[in-house]
């Protein structure tokens, strides 16, 4: 066995830090690191910068405009870019429609939507839950039916992330009422500025505007925004649900977070010493590391074993739910580095040399109750656990 | 034994649930809770007139109470409803004036709004760590007060010839910087340079401590109410929501899961009411973290069995989460309150 990263590899690594170091926007980086909202700008503007060097379609193959990388390399891609502070890579389009269509497009969709993602004309949203279908995604009732060459489609999506920014969202659609839950679906593509449409916005816990709901009034699309076929469209959902759930871990999230912690405790007095000094919060911090450290090596054993058969295997949801074990515990210690002063609302802190907490720690308790979204998006860990049982125990 | 409560604490307990109930539903109360002063006046004198205040005084100083088992009845509606007035502040603010030998009438009447100011940005949570320091006037930086925009006065510790004392500082004399609290209500800093103080305790260590424990019962006692409501409610959301076309309830992880989360509230109800029978630093030590740790994992779990809903601001229980959570990093979290039971050990 040998657990370092191949020669190539390294020089790999080299290569991304460089990058990072010359081409990521020094404000942009701060912005993230302070947990600040995302500027649709400034992702427009990190995913140019990406797209230019040919690293922004980072699972297309190498024919459709990607970089041509295996799960490794986009290991070492996520992990320095997160302890860069680099925005994320916004995944509807790129990580999620992009294979889809290359998987199951017709020649005609993968020539007009593959390039509008790349240059960023289109930006995309997922359309897949409803009110009444969340982890029971297949019970969704948003209906398509068939009217000429148009689909007329009526209902409610709900959760749809980033959804006042785009152009495109592509939905699961009901096309057959009359069929098991799962064989009457199809997959749509509709244009945001289609009339019927209309979004509103939701308020997550922590005040900020992320999700949205959209509601679908005889709203008309072409019947050539079919993806593969009538009917087969969970085919396709399955297929993109894979795609989702790839990465989900977040380990260089959490490798960055964990850095941020330690940082942040070595430096915080508290009764006459640092935080690191004090045995339960050290405690505490060792055993995330050690959860971390063991963590990385089970995302790389199934990184390996991903590109040995050539695509991931059932451990994915075990590491989702570790993962987003991990990251919650680590945004729980950060906030409680930081004692009281994590109470105060972003933003509404006394500045200059009478702040109480560093600006770039202002959003510890912000960042915490919104990230209790990763244990249930992307297939609640209820679900994963659901799934582990299901293809393991044979009980 | 009897953990019956006396019929008088009983209907204190009722009429406050009832006035809570018409005055501070959760629109009102997010509104009340998320904006400048993070306090409704009229709210504050209802209560007042009904005599909650009272509750935090025994009667030879004036009030009605005082006891444990007072600040248990009033303060388990408190968090049941999710009021954000500054009600900590008078509890705390109760035995020291009486410890003073001062007029508690303003307090108890609700004329006046106190609020204590020990911690220090370097010493969070340590009455004794602090540097401020007093004469006959006060310099020094006072920090995480609770109820700051409110007060009408400030209760200070300083030190003075080597001792921590006690002074009192009106809110009209004072540097006052308010903020909001990303669980509601209001909290801020004091910023005191040669202001004008009064000494009401030259000697006053004991003292404060005790009163901060009494804080920290009252918080105990309102993570209880508030662990309830959001026990209740997904419980009734797991009855109520389907997917997979069942109740979401009769999947048996999650009845499990319901199982534990009582069982820890059972144990964190427990434990406070000894401290309240006790009232003595150790309990309240032990309730203090034993609570703290409890009302994270609850908020966290309510969030995690309701899904998607549970993380919206329109839902009330990402509200009674969002206080469950930051109510352990207020007067010590389970972490300091752990240590303080620890080092008991030696
Ligand atoms: C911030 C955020 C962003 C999102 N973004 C998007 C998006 O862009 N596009 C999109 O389509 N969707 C999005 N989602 C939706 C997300 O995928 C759903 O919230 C998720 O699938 C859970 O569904 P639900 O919220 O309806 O919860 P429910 O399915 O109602 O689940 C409630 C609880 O019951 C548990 N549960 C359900 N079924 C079972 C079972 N069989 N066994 C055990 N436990 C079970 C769940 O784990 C959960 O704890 C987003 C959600 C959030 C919170």
């Amino acid at each position: 066995m040998d657990l370092s990263y191949s020669p190539q590899e390294q020089a790999f690594q080299e290569e991304v830090r460089a990058f990072l170091a010359d081409e990521l926007p020094a404000e942009i980086a701060e912005r993230v690191k302070a947990g600040e909202e995302v500027s649709k700008e400034d992702t427009e503007r990190w995913h140019a910068i990406l797209q230019s060097r040919g690293w922004l379609a980072q699972t297309w193959p190498e024919d459709h405009g990607g970089p041509g990388w295996g799960p490794v390399e986009r290991h070492i891609f996520d992990e320095e870019a997160a302890r860069a502070y680099a925005p994320r890579i916004l995944p509807f389009g790129l990580q999620m429609l992009g294979p889809v269509l290359i998987k199951f497009g017709s020649d005609e969709q993968k020539a007009h939507y593959l390039p509008r993602i790349l240059d960023g004309t289109d930006w995309w949203c997922q359309g897949y839950s409803e009110p009444g279908a969340g982890s029971d995604l297949a019970s969704l009732k948003t209906k398509a039916v068939k009217d000429g060459d148009e689909y007329v489609v009526n209902g409610q999506k709900t959760w749809t992330t980033l959804g006042q920014h785009a152009d495109w969202i592509f939905c699961l659609v009901r096309t057959d009422a009359g069929a098991k839950p799962q064989a009457g679906i199809s997959f749509l593509l509709i244009d945001m500025k289609t009339p019927g449409i209309e979004v509103r916005p939701i308020k997550l816990i922590e005040g900020g505007h992320e999700v949205n709901e959209v509601f679908f009034t005889d709203v008309r699309v072409p019947a050539e925004n079919l993806v593969w076929k009538e009917n087969d469209g969970w085919t396709v959902a399955k297929y993109l649900l894979t795609h989702e759930r790839t990465g989900i871990a977040g380990v260089g999230f959490s490798i960055a977070a964990f850095e941020r912690v330690k940082a942040l405790a070595a430096r915080t007095m508290r009764g006459g010493r640092r935080l690191i000094e004090d045995p339960l919060f050290a405690a505490r911090l060792a055993e995330v590391e050690m959860d971390l450290e063991a963590m990385k090596i089970f995302n790389l054993r199934m990184l390996a074993e991903a590109q040995r058969v050539g695509h991931p295997g059932v451990e994915t949801s075990m590491l989702k739910i570790r993962g987003t074990e991990v990251r919650q515990a680590l945004n729980d210690l950060y906030r409680r580095a930081l004692g009281p002063a994590a109470a105060l609302i972003p933003g509404e802190a006394p500045g200059g040399n009478a702040a109480l907490v560093a600006p770039e720690d202002e959003a510890a308790a912000a960042s915490y109750f919104n990230n209790r979204k990763i244990s249930i998006f992307g297939g609640s860990n209820e679900i994963q656990k659901n799934i582990l049982t299901k293809a393991m125990l044979e009980l | 034994m009897n953990f019956e409560m006396t019929d008088d604490r009983r209907m204190l307990a009722d009429s406050l649930s009832k006035l809570l109930g018409d005055r501070y539903g959760i629109e009102h109360r997010n509104a009340v809770a998320y904006e400048a002063p993070f306090h409704d006046k009229t709210g504050w004198n209802a209560l007042a007139e009904l005599g909650i205040l009272y509750a935090f005084a025994p009667e030879d100083a004036g009030g009605m109470g005082g006891s444990g088992f007072d600040l248990l009845a009033v303060f388990e509606q408190l968090g049941a409803a999710l009021c954000p007035e500054p009600l900590l502040g008078a509890v705390m603010a109760a035995p020291l004036l009486t410890e003073a030998k001062e007029d508690l009438e303003p307090l108890l009447s609700g004329e006046a709004i106190y609020a204590l100011a020990v911690d220090e940005p370097e010493a969070p949570w340590d009455a004794g760590g602090g540097t401020c320091e007093g004469g006959d006037t006060l310099t020094g930086r006072k920090t995480a007060i609770y109820g700051a925009n409110a007060a009408t006065h400030f209760l200070v510790s300083a030190r003075r010839e080597g001792k921590l004392a006690l002074y009192e500082v009106k809110a009209e004399d004072a540097a006052v910087t308010p903020w909001g609290m990303i669980d509601g209500g209001g909290a801020g800093e004091l910023m005191l340079d040669g202001t004008p103080a009064r000494c009401l305790i030259p000697d006053a260590g004991e003292a404060i401590d005790a009163a901060l424990d009494r804080g920290r019962l009252a918080l105990c006692a309102e993570a209880v109410g508030a662990m309830d409501w959001c026990y209740a409610t997904t419980l009734d959301y797991l009855k109520s929501r389907k997917q997979f076309g069942r109740e979401i309830g009769s999947f048996q992880a999650l009845q499990h899961r319901m199982v534990e989360m009582k069982t820890a509230i059972e144990q964190a109800r427990s434990i406070t009411i000894l401290a309240a029978d006790r009232m003595d630093a150790h309990t309240t030590a032990m309730a203090k973290s034993l609570v703290g740790r409890t009302a994270r994992k609850v908020s966290e779990e309510a969030i995690q069995l309701h899904g998607g809903i549970g993380m919206t601001w329109e839902y009330p229980l990402s509200h009674y989460a969002k206080r469950l959570v930051m109510l352990d990093a207020q007067l010590g979290d389970a972490d300091f309150h752990t240590a303080r039971v620890a080092a008991s050990y030696a």
